[in-house]
C-alpha cells in the first residue's frame, strides 16, 4: 500500500464562540474555511485543480454550515470547480476523521492529493442546532442510557477517583503551557488570521486562553453539570448503567471543560508521487488511524482503546511513540487516557489544549495534527499520537512520524 | 339499538349510551358500531344540527376499554396485522365522527376514563358533570398498558406535549376542576345543567364548530410541535425522567413516550397507527397482561371477597374500637372515620389517645389546605373519633383492632379488658406482623371471634390487610372480617397462622440477600442499585436503616428466647452486631446506620468498607438482582407449600400491595409463570449451589409442577 504525507496544516485562531464579543462572531463558516483554505493553496503555490477532494468535519451541519460545506468552501474559496467536497460528522473527531478518509483514499491508490480539516462556528450555529434522536428519540435514548457528554465526564471522575481539585490542578497547567506555547511561537508556522471582507484582519490569536488561572480562582466555579443531573434525572439514568456507582461526584466546569469556540482547520496530504512532482517537501507520515466504538452512557472513554487499537495495527508500543495529543474535551477524559496508557503529563499536551484554547467541534481534529506536526518538528522528535473522545462513545486516533 | 338510544330534541340528536348487559359502559365494538351507526343517522337527518353524546348510566360516562377482552388477548400470541387491522377500524370510526362536518360534544355525566376519554376526544366540545364522582383522564398506564383509541395523539394535540405526557405516564384521574383547568374538559357545569348547556353550545355552534383543531389551517401543538426546540427538551428530559423512576422496568412508559414522539409528527390521519404499534408491543410482552391480571383482576375479586367464606350474611359494622393509638391504630381509625365508622381510640392516657386523633385531623386539615374537603366535612369525620381510656366505652363495638406494642404480654392483657365489654357478634382483630394468632388467641374468652389483621403503614395509604386466620378462628369471623375490611376500602389476602405468615415472611428475605452480599464483598452501592433496579420500592439497606438496626437486634433476640436452639443467626448477626452493639448505629433514627445522615441526605456510612470489605471482582448487576427477585419468589413458592397462604391470586396482589414487590411482574408466582417453572427450577438450583440452598432451593412444589408443566395460572 501506498503511504501518506502529510505536506501542509493551518488553522485559524480560535474566537471566543460568542456573538456579544467573539472576534470571529461576525465570520460565516465560510470565511472560516476561506482562511485555511486559502493558506494552503497560498502556501503551496500548487494549482487547485491539483486537488483531488475537501473532506470537511462539521459536528452541527445546518443552516449555513449545511447542505454539505464541504463542496461549498472549496467553491467559495475559488477552487477550481473540478474539485469536489464533502462534509462528514463522527462528533467531536470529525476534523480527524477527514484527515484520515483523506490519507486512506491516498494509501489505497484512490487519491493523490486532499484537503481534510473541518469547520465550527459555535458561535452562529449553536451546539446542539443539528437535533438528533439519541436524546430525543425514546427508543435509543432509553435503551443506550442517554445522559449529557458532561455528565459522562462527571462520571469517569467519580470512577476513577479524581477529585476536584486533580481536575482543576491539569486545567491550571493546560493554560499554563499555552500561555508558554504562544510565548514562545510555537504555533506561529500554522496559524492563519481570519480577515474581512475589506481585507483587515479579525482575530489573529487564540481569544479563549486565560493563562492568570489557578487552582483556586477556579475552585470559586460551580460545578456545571449537577443541576441537570440531579434535577433531571440524567444522574440517576447514569447510575443504572454503572450501579457500583452512589453517587455522581460533579466537579466539571468552565474552567477545566473544552471551550465554546469558533475555528477552521486544514491539512493537506498526498502521494509521495504527488508531492516529488508539485514539489512539496512532505513534513510526516500518516502512520495508521482507527476509530472505535464504547460505551455510550459514559461517552467519552472511547481515546484509550482507540489509541491502543491503533498501536496495535502499526505494531508499536507506547513507549515507541514521543508526544500524546487528547484532546481536552474535560480534564477527566485525559486524567483518564493517561492512566490507561500508562504514560505522563510531561509527554502529553505539551503546549496545552481545549481547556485552554477552546474546541470548535468540527475543526480541532485538524487543528490537533499541525500542533503535533509542528511540535515534532521543533523538538526534533519521531512519533506523536493524536485522539480526541467522541460523542455517543467513540474514539479516533492517529498516529503520524515526522519524516 | 340496544346500547345507544337515539332521539332528536331541540334539533339536537342525543346518543344516549346504556349498555344494560354489563356493570359499566365500556368502550366495545358493538357499542361503537351502534355508536357511529347513530352519528350517520344524525348526519343524514337535515332537521339535525349537531349530535351530544351522552350516558344514561347514573356516574358514569364510559369507564374505559373492555378490560377482559384485553387480558384475555395478552394470553395468547397476537395476531399483529388482524389487531391493526381492527385498531384501525376503530380510529377510523372517531376519526369519522370528528370529521363527519356537524359538532358533536360529549356531555359527560360522571366517570369517563380511557376509551371513554378517548372517544370524548374524538368530540369537538366536552362539557364535564360537576360532581365529586365524576373522573377524568386515560388510566391505562397504572396497569402496564397506554391508550390505544387514538389518547396519545389527541390528548397531545389539545393540550400540549408536556401536559399530555405528564398525565398519560402518570394515568392521572382529574376531578372536573383541575380536568377544566388542565384543558381536558371545555365546561364544567351541575348535572341539571348538563343536557341543556350541551344543546345551548350546539345552538351557538359556529360555521368551524364542527372542525377539530388539528383540522384547521395552520394548527400548532400548543407548546410546540416536533419543529421546536421545546419539542426535543421535553422529550430529552422526559426520556430521562422516566427511565431514572421506572428503571426501564415498564415497556408501557417507553410506549406511550414514543408514541407520542413518532406520532405528533405525522397527520393525525396516520398517527394512531403508530400508537397502535405499540399498543401492540405491550400485547406481546408479558408485563401488562401481568399486571393487568394482579392490579385489576385479582385485587377487585379480593376486595370484593372472592375467597369470603359463603353462607354467612352481610356484617354491618358501625361500631370499631381500636386498641392503641399509635401509628397504626390512629392510622386504622383514620381510615375507619373516613368510611363513615364511629371510632372508639383507646390508649393507656388521654393524652396519648388524643395524640391518635391529632393523626386524623393533621391529615384532614392538609385535605382541606388543598380543597379536597370541606369544613363540615373535616368535622364530621373528626367527630367520629372518640379518644378514651375507659374500656368501658367499648360498649357496642362490632369489631376490635388491637394495635398494641408487639408483645405478647401487653396484647394479652388489653384482650382480656377489651373482650369484657364486648357483645357475643363482635369480631376482634389483633394486628400483628408476625406473632402467632392462635398463640394470642388464648387470651380471649371466645378464640372463634378471635383473627389477625395486619395493616400495613400509613394505613391510609396502603390498601393490603393481610388476614390470619388462627386455628379456631371460625369461618363466621373470616366472613364478618371481610364485610369489615370492604367498608373501610381495603383490600383483604387470606393467610394461615405460621410464623412472620405471609408477607413478612417472604419480605424478609429481600433484607437478608442484602446482608449476604455485604458480607459476601459485593459493593454497597451495587447492593442498593439492584435492589432499585430489581423494582423494589426501597434498596435493602436503607430499608433496615429506616426499619431500625435496633429494633432488628430486638426481634432476632426476642425469636432467639422463643426458638431456643432452633434460633439460626443467619447474615443479620455479624453484621447487626457489628453496626448496633458495637458502633451503636441504629439506622436512620439517631442518624448513623448503613448510612450516615446529615441535613444535606444521606451517604453509605465510609467506614463499612472496613468492617465489611469489598471484594475485587464484583458480580454483575443482573445478578444481585437477580437474587433479589428468585429469593422472595422461592419463599413464596415454600409459603403455598407449607399452606401459608392457599391463594396464588392473594400471593401476587399481597406480594405487591404490601411490600411493594416489583409490579411490573404481576407478583411472585406471576413472575414464576413468566419465567417458565422448570427454567426457573434450574436457575433456582444453580443460585442455591452458588449462594446458599437455605435462600434458593426450590421446594418440591416447585420441581412437581416443573416436572408435570404446570403453571401457578
Amino acid at each position: 500500500m501506498a503511504e501518506c504525507f502529510i505536506y501542509d496544516a493551518v488553522r485559524t485562531p480560535r474566537g471566543k464562540g460568542r456573538k456579544r464579543d467573539g472576534s470571529l462572531a461576525d465570520a460565516t463558516p465560510l470565511r472560516l474555511t476561506d482562511a485555511v483554505l486559502g493558506a494552503i493553496r497560498e502556501r503551496t503555490g500548487i494549482d487547485t485543480a491539483e486537488i483531488d477532494d475537501v473532506i470537511l468535519g462539521c459536528v452541527e451541519p445546518v443552516g449555513e454550515q449545511g447542505a454539505n460545506i464541504g463542496r461549498l468552501a472549496a467553491l467559495n474559496a475559488g477552487y477550481d470547480e473540478s474539485v469536489p467536497g464533502f462534509q462528514i460528522n463522527r462528533f467531536c473527531s470529525s476534523g480527524l476523521e477527514a484527515v484520515n478518509l483523506g490519507a486512506a483514499k491516498v494509501k489505497a491508490g484512490d487519491a493523490d492529493l486532499i484537503v481534510g480539516g473541518g469547520v465550527e462556528s459555535m458561535s452562529r450555529i449553536a451546539m446542539g442546532a443539528a437535533g438528533g434522536a439519541w436524546s430525543t428519540d425514546p427508543q435509543i435514548a432509553i435503551d443506550t442510557h442517554f445522559v449529557p457528554q458532561g455528565i459522562g465526564a462527571d462520571l469517569i471522575a467519580t470512577m476513577y477517583g479524581y477529585s476536584r481539585r486533580d481536575v482543576d490542578a491539569f486545567a491550571v497547567e493546560s493554560q499554563r503551557r499555552a500561555k508558554a506555547a504562544w510565548d514562545g511561537g510555537y504555533f506561529a508556522k500554522s496559524i492563519v488570521p481570519v480577515k474581512d471582507v475589506v481585507g483587515v484582519t479579525m482575530l489573529d490569536h487564540d481569544e479563549h486562553m486565560r493563562p492568570d488561572t489557578t487552582v483556586e480562582s477556579l475552585g470559586e466555579l460551580a460545578p456545571s453539570f449537577k443541576k441537570m443531573g440531579e434535577s433531571f434525572g440524567f444522574d440517576a439514568v447514569a447510575i443504572q448503567r454503572y450501579p457500583e456507582v452512589e453517587k455522581i461526584e460533579h466537579v466539571h466546569h468552565a474552567g477545566n471543560s473544552s471551550g465554546i469556540v469558533d475555528g477552521a482547520s486544514a491539512v493537506l496530504v498526498g502521494s509521495a508521487e504527488a508531492g516529488e512532482r508539485l514539489g512539496l517537501k512532505p513534513r510526516a507520515r500518516v502512520v495508521t488511524s482507527v476509530s472505535i466504538g464504547s460505551e455510550p452512557c459514559i461517552m467519552l472513554t472511547g481515546p484509550a482503546p482507540s489509541a491502543k487499537k491503533a498501536l496495535a495495527r502499526a505494531k508499536m508500543s507506547v513507549s515507541d511513540i514521543d508526544l500524546f495529543e487528547i484532546n481536552e474535551a474535560f480534564a477527566s477524559v485525559c486524567l483518564l487516557f493517561m492512566e490507561q496508557m500508562g504514560i505522563g503529563h510531561d509527554k502529553t499536551n505539551v503546549n496545552g489544549g481545549a481547556i485552554a484554547f477552546g474546541h470548535p467541534l468540527g475543526a480541532t481534529g485538524g487543528m490537533l495534527v499541525g500542533t503535533m506536526v509542528d511540535e515534532l518538528e521543533r523538538r526534533g522528535l519521531g512519533t506523536a499520537l493524536i485522539t480526541l473522545c467522541v460523542g455517543a462513545g467513540m474514539g479516533t486516533t492517529t498516529i503520524i512520524e515526522r519524516v | 339499538m340496544s346500547i345507544i338510544e337515539y332521539k332528536v330534541e331541540d334539533a339536537c340528536a342525543i346518543l344516549t349510551w346504556n349498555d344494560a348487559g354489563r356493570p359499566m359502559n365500556v368502550l366495545t365494538g358493538d357499542a361503537l358500531a351502534e355508536l357511529s351507526a347513530g352519528v350517520e343517522r344524525a348526519v343524514a337527518d337535515d332537521a339535525v344540527k349537531g349530535i351530544i353524546l351522552t350516558s344514561g348510566r347514573d356516574g358514569v360516562f364510559v369507564a374505559g376499554g373492555d378490560l377482559e377482552q384485553i387480558e384475555k388477548m395478552g394470553s395468547g400470541p397476537i395476531d399483529a396485522e388482524e389487531m391493526l387491522r381492527r385498531t384501525g377500524a376503530v380510529l377510523a370510526q372517531l376519526r369519522r365522527m370528528e370529521t363527519c362536518g356537524k359538532p358533536i360534544v360529549a356531555a359527560l355525566n360522571g366517570v369517563t376514563l380511557g376509551g371513554g376519554f378517548e372517544l370524548a376526544l374524538a368530540c369537538h366540545h366536552r362539557i364535564l358533570v360537576d360532581a365529586p364522582y365524576a373522573k377524568v383522564g386515560l388510566p391505562e398506564a397504572g396497569m402496564g398498558l397506554m391508550p390505544g383509541a387514538g389518547g396519545t395523539q389527541r390528548l397531545p394535540r389539545l393540550i400540549g406535549v408536556q401536559g399530555a405526557l405528564g398525565l398519560i405516564l402518570e394515568g392521572k384521574q382529574l376531578r372536573p376542576d383541575q380536568a377544566l383547568e388542565k384543558g381536558l374538559v371545555d365546561e364544567v357545569v351541575p348535572a341539571a345543567e348538563l343536557i341543556p348547556a350541551a344543546k345551548k353550545w350546539i345552538a351557538e355552534a359556529g360555521e368551524d364548530a364542527a372542525v377539530q383543531p388539528w383540522d384547521r389551517k395552520g394548527f400548532k401543538v400548543p407548546g410546540g410541535g416536533p419543529e421546536s426546540p421545546t419539542f426535543a427538551q421535553t422529550f430529552m428530559g422526559s426520556n430521562a425522567m422516566i427511565h431514572a423512576s421506572t428503571y426501564g422496568n415498564f415497556p408501557h412508559a417507553k410506549a406511550i413516550l414514543s408514541a407520542v414522539y413518532e406520532g405528533l409528527a405525522l397527520p393525525i390521519d396516520r398517527a394512531g397507527k403508530v400508537e397502535t404499534r405499540y399498543f401492540i408491543t405491550l400485547m406481546q410482552g408479558p408485563v401488562a397482561r401481568n399486571m393487568l391480571r394482579t392490579l385489576f383482576f385479582s385485587m377487585q375479586s379480593a376486595q370484593k371477597g372472592a375467597r369470603r367464606p359463603k353462607g354467612f350474611d352481610r356484617f354491618e359494622v358501625r361500631k370499631l374500637g381500636v386498641l392503641g393509638a399509635g401509628l397504626m391504630g390512629a392510622g386504622v381509625a383514620y381510615a375507619a372515620a373516613n368510611a363513615k365508622l364511629d371510632v372508639v381510640l383507646l390508649d393507656r392516657d388521654q393524652a396519648a389517645a388524643d395524640k391518635g386523633k391529632q393523626y386524623s385531623e393533621t391529615r384532614l386539615q392538609k385535605q382541606l389546605a388543598r380543597g379536597r374537603m370541606t369544613e363540615e366535612k373535616v368535622a364530621e369525620v373528626l367527630g367520629r373519633i372518640h379518644p378514651t381510656t375507659r374500656y368501658e366505652d367499648l360498649a357496642g363495638c362490632d369489631v376490635v383492632v388491637e394495635a398494641v406494642f408487639e408483645d405478647r404480654g401487653v396484647k394479652a392483657t388489653v384482650t382480656k379488658q377489651a373482650y369484657a365489654q364486648l357483645g357475643p357478634d363482635a369480631i376482634f382483630g389483633t394486628n400483628t406482623s408476625g406473632l402467632p394468632i392462635s398463640e394470642l388467641a388464648e387470651a380471649s374468652p371466645r378464640p372463634e371471634s378471635f383473627i389477625g389483621m395486619h395493616f400495613f403503614s400509613p394505613v391510609e395509604r396502603m390498601q393490603l390487610v393481610e388476614v390470619i386466620r388462627g386455628k379456631q378462628t371460625s369461618d363466621e369471623t373470616l366472613a364478618k372480617t371481610y364485610d369489615f375490611l370492604r367498608k373501610i376500602k381495603k383490600v383483604p389476602i387470606v393467610v394461615n397462622d405460621a410464623r412472620n405468615f405471609y408477607t413478612s415472611r417472604v419480605f424478609g428475605t429481600y433484607i437478608t440477600q442484602g446482608f449476604s452480599m455485604l458480607l459476601e464483598g459485593v459493593k454497597p452501592a451495587l447492593i442498593e442499585n439492584a435492589g432499585k433496579t430489581s423494582g423494589m420500592p426501597m434498596p435493602p439497606l436503607s430499608l433496615a436503616d429506616e426499619v431500625g438496626l435496633d429494633l432488628m437486634v430486638h426481634a432476632g433476640d426476642q425469636l432467639r428466647k422463643d426458638l431456643g436452639d432452633e434460633y439460626d443467626p443467619g447474615v443479620n448477626a455479624p453484621i447487626l452486631d457489628a453496626l448496633v452493639r458495637e458502633r451503636g448505629r441504629h439506622g436512620r433514627k439517631n442518624g448513623k446506620g448503613f448510612y450516615a445522615y446529615d441535613d444535606g441526605g444521606k451517604r453509605l456510612w465510609s467506614g463499612l468498607g472496613e468492617l465489611f470489605p469489598v471484594r475485587d471482582t464484583q458480580p454483575d448487576p443482573a445478578e444481585v438482582e437477580r437474587r433479589y427477585v428468585f429469593a422472595q419468589c422461592v419463599e413464596t413458592a415454600r409459603a403455598i407449600e407449607d399452606g401459608v397462604i392457599e391463594s396464588v391470586e392473594d400471593c401476587d396482589v399481597g406480594a405487591i400491595l404490601g411490600w411493594g414487590f416489583a409490579p411490573f411482574t404481576g407478583g411472585p408466582c406471576s413472575y414464576m409463570d413468566t419465567f417458565g417453572i422448570a427454567a426457573f427450577v434450574a436457575e433456582a438450583d444453580r443460585l442455591a449451589d452458588k449462594y446458599g440452598k437455605g435462600y434458593f432451593e426450590p421446594p418440591k412444589l416447585l420441581r412437581t409442577m416443573a416436572a408435570e408443566g404446570k403453571t401457578f395460572y
